[in-house]
């Protein structure tokens, strides 16, 4: 709950929550200074996960930072290829004759798993917060559904968690025979236990009243400080760049985009905790029915043999081809809404340069206004509803 | 009390086991191995599969704890920067003897994929910690991890609270000094002879 009204008598304590603490997801540090329960004003410390990826980035060939993508944003991993492979293709198609012709077959499995990497994403989240939150059985039946996810992963790419899969050109690998069967079987699975999540936890009424009205943002707010994805959208912002900018195939599937609208009942307001919360739920269920139509559009089988894999890394004489000189800014919508990735090239086989742009960073920069005035205990629910990964804030 | 059935070596209407104080020791402490929540990267993620209902970590006797006060167990799960490489060891010290640090995945073990280009990550926390189990991957597999703590549940049964390491405790802290970065350095020292 938020308190209204208060005065700063006597000395202000200040409280470090992080590096380590159980809440953070990671290895974030929040500075608190605290007057009695009520925090008067937090500060973000960063850089305890600075691996510095983007500087590895200009050390290494073009292919070769994707596995790097990866470790950007752990959680949902093949979107993080998904950005950083479209961005080079941009980069490729920016001069005639140096195109990459991605198979089609390519494009529908792209989406599909990033679709489905943005279900265990999100199952990851809600769950998380829902233990956050002092909930721990709809967090084990996140992990568990996510096993299913990772399954078929690591049947098709080889990986649980950090896949390399989705290539410049292409992707790594078709998919394992039955994998259609497996992959449907999964959706009805997901719809199915959605709904047992939502009766446990979604509905629950203490719950419910624990997040309404926590931390609301407001649309204003939200665009101003550059929130993106599921944190947008609650804030009432209509905006989805699969719907709004479409990459891949994303024009060729029907979705809805969920938005933001105070489902707390009466207590709650729009962009609220609970509102975070529950479009995520939402938005699996609507990423199950992008993979149901991926399942249904995509060609059955590869045209060629070879055909998914891309055709970009090697030319005739088997050397890495080289993308002209320019620079490319290529977004999408991650689980943890918009990654951009900034390519500059030299004309060079390795980078020049290479920006990433995360929803974290954002959602975090928004806890220096949200969190005054909050409990302590409020700032727990306002870290875990804004699905903060560490390594995409400090990369 | 009530007869119970007689052993070899039981006196009669009472039950007893002979054992040493440190095999008895040890059986209770390899089946009570509480680890510490401490996840910094991707192998985070793995460490929290690894609780889930599959694998279940649980049935292990290993149940995380948010202190390090409570812990017997480390799992460095993830990259450790050099920011952070003070923290870890100030982790590491706040649990209580016997403690035991697993290096979970490549990074914890040597930088992994992060070793030759950063800047900023520390390659192998054994640098600072005494590691006792390193599991390979980049994440390890939750059958990989289990593994690596079935190991050492091994290591744990050839503790010796009375024996050796007792009369030695030195050896421990000599070889792990702490880490010296943040605000007082860039690069954390490393200790002698370790380079």
């Amino acid at each position: 709950m938020t308190v209204e009204a208060y005065t700063v008598d006597g000395d202000l304590m200040t409280l470090n929550m992080g590096p380590h603490h159980p809440s953070t997801h990671g290895v974030l540090r929040l500075v608190l200074e605290v007057d009695g329960e009520v925090v008067v004003s937090c500060r973000p410390d960063l850089g305890y996960l600075h691996r510095s990826i983007e500087k590895i980035g200009e050390f290494l060939e073009y292919p070769q930072f994707v596995p790097y993508t990866d470790r950007v944003d752990y959680v949902c991993a093949m979107n993080s290829n998904h950005a950083y492979c479209l961005a080079v293709e941009q980069l490729l198609g920016s001069v005639a004759g140096s195109e990459v012709k991605i198979p089609e077959r390519a494009e529908w499995l792209r989406i599909l798993f990033a679709e489905l990497n943005r279900i265990s994403s999100h199952l990851v989240a809600v769950g998380a917060f829902a233990m956050d939150m002092g909930a721990f059985t709809p967090f084990l039946h996140g992990i568990g559904l996510r096993e299913l996810v990772n399954d078929i992963f690591e049947k098709t790419c080889g990986a649980r968690l950090t896949y390399n899969y989705i290539t410049i050109g292409g992707v790594a690998a078709d998919l394992h025979a039955g994998a259609e069967a497996e992959i449907l079987a999964f959706c009805d699975t997901c719809e199915r236990e959605m709904v047992r999540f939502n009766r446990l936890i979604t509905a629950n009424s203490i719950f419910k009243g624990r997040l309404a009205g926590v931390a609301a943002v407001s649309a204003a707010d939200a665009v101003s400080y550059g929130l993106v994805g599921p944190n947008l959208r609650a804030s009432g912002v209509d905006f989805d760049l699969r719907r709004d900018e479409p990459y891949g195939f994303y024009s060729r599937v029907q979705f809805e985009v969920p938005v933001g609208g105070a489902f707390a009942g009466a207590r709650g307001r729009v962009g609220d905790s609970y509102d975070r919360f529950v479009l995520r739920c939402i938005e699996i269920l609507e990423s199950v029915r992008i993979v149901r139509q991926c399942l249904e559009q995509m060609p059955k089988s590869a045209a060629k043999a070879d055909d998914p894999v891309g055709g970009w890394q090697v030319d005739a004489n088997k050397q890495l081809r080289k993308p002209p000189r320019g620079e490319v800014y290529c977004r999408v919508e991650n689980p943890r809404g918009e990654t951009g990735y900034h390519v500059v090239s030299d004309g060079s086989r390795k980078p020049y340069r290479i920006k990433i742009r995360t929803g974290s960073f954002t959602a975090m920069s928004i806890f220096e206004k949200l969190v005054p005035g909050l409990m302590i205990s409020d700032v727990v629910a306002v870290i875990g509803s804004f699905d903060i990964v560490v390594p995409e804030i400090d990369r | 009390m009530a007869e119970c059935g007689s052993k070899a070596g039981n006196r009669d209407g009472e039950q007893l086991a002979l054992t040493c104080v440190d095999d008895f020791l040890n059986w209770g402490k390899e089946n009570s191995l509480f680890y510490l929540l401490f996840a910094t990267a991707c192998c985070g993620i793995e460490l929290m599969q690894t609780g889930g209902p599959r694998f279940d970590t649980d049935r292990l006797g290993m149940i995380p704890r948010p202190t390090p006060r409570q812990a017997d167990l480390m799992i460095l799960a993830g990259t450790i920067t050099h920011k952070m490489a003070s923290r870890a060891h100030l982790l590491w010290k706040q649990m209580a003897e016997p403690r035991w640090v697993v290096s979970m995945g490549s990074c914890a073990n040597a930088g992994g994929p992060f070793s030759k280009y950063s800047y900023s990550v520390l390659n192998g926390m054994d640098k600072f910690l005494p590691v006792d189990v390193y599991i390979p991957g980049c994440p390890p597999r939750p059958e990989a991890l289990i593994d690596g703590c079935m190991a050492l549940r091994e290591r744990v049964r050839r503790f010796r609270a009375l024996g050796i390491r007792d009369r030695d405790p030195v050896v421990i802290a000599s070889a792990s000094p702490a880490p010296v970065c943040g605000d007082q350095g860039f690069k954390p020292q490393r200790p002698e002879g370790q380079g």
